[in-house]
């Protein structure tokens, strides 16, 4: 069993930051929503306040983990140009994707669309952290900073789900390949 | 107008609103100058080639990193200006919500084909 370098990285940006990243946020929508509500039950306590502040810089992390890795380890890798007269573009996961009429739409709509609208995701998501660590219980008593918290975090959300879905089906129809091979482990025979 | 901070009692905010609300324009702010670097970026060549900060990730390195300028010094001016304020809390989020509703607009590829 073996993967590649660049499959790895893959790996670490798509599965280990970016789905990490989507799951969180319906968790920080819910306890976002609920903590700032005013309604006075259930109340929160200190401790529960201290949790989802640590969750929230957590999600910074991550979104920004993500972006930065995907486009500074991955994107230049997707992007390579092919010495000319190639006619294997396997290594070459931008021009595979534009060699065919049933797959171009993925880089001129999927790739073009991720890259731009992903970093909204690092953006808002440090906002509302921001503003959640500065205001903690306090912004159940401010109205509008809430209702842009909760747009924002959801903004967050979509724009980290579309990215999410075209990179995944991005490298569904062109995978990044090559690198080094890592071993991970040595098949036996049965 | 200058309001002076309170102990926290409920429904009393203890904090003004300047700094969330410095924080939530400035998001909006440094989104939608994502979305229109990336949109020259798309239709001029010039613009382009002066956005390729590091040449293997070409122009986005350049969108993204101007962008994140725009924003943290949008964000430190008007946290600097608002900080200790209430303002128009509602004009602001307003404002930014339409920015950041214009940039998820403008970073759709069919969108950017009608300019």
């Amino acid at each position: 069993m073996e993967v590649t370098v660049r499959s790895l990285w893959t790996l670490i940006h798509g599965l280990g930051f970016g789905a990490l990243y989507l799951l969180a946020c319906s968790g920080a929508l819910i306890e976002l929503y609920r903590f700032t509500t005013l309604s006075p039950v259930p109340e929160s306590t200190p401790g529960q306040e201290r949790f989802l502040k640590v969750y929230l810089l957590t999600m910074v992390v991550l979104a920004w983990a993500a972006v930065l890795t995907g486009a500074y380890v991955i994107y230049p890798w997707y992007h390579a140009a092919p010495p000319p007269g190639a006619t294997d573009l396997s290594m070459y996961p931008q021009r595979l994707l534009m060699s065919s009429p049933t797959t171009i739409g993925w880089h001129s709509l999927g790739m073009e669309w991720k890259e731009h609208i992903a970093w909204f995701a690092p953006i808002s998501i440090t906002m509302v952290t921001f503003v959640f660590i500065t205001y903690g219980r306090d912004l159940k008593n401010h109205r509008q900073l809430r209702a842009a918290v909760l747009c924002f975090a959801a903004a967050s959300f979509m724009a980290a789900g579309i990215a999410g879905f075209c990179g995944a089906m991005i490298n569904k129809y062109a995978p990044l390949q090559g690198g080094q091979t890592i071993q991970l482990s040595q098949g036996e025979e049965k | 107008m200058n309001m002076p901070t309170s102990a926290p009692s409920a429904n009393v905010p203890a904090l003004t609103n300047g700094s969330g609300a410095a924080a939530i324009l400035a998001a909006g702010i440094g989104s939608f100058a994502l979305a229109v670097l990336a949109l020259a970026g798309d239709k001029s060549a010039a613009v382009k080639n002066s956005l390729v900060f590091y040449k293997p990730t070409g122009a986005l390195s350049g969108v993204t990193t101007a962008a994140i300028l725009i924003w943290f010094l949008t964000w430190g001016l008007l946290e600097w200006c608002w900080r200790n304020r209430t303002v128009a809390g509602g004009r602001i989020n307003a404002t930014a919500l339409v920015l950041l509703g214009l940039s998820l607009l403008l970073t759709f590829p069919p969108i950017v084909d009608l300019f």
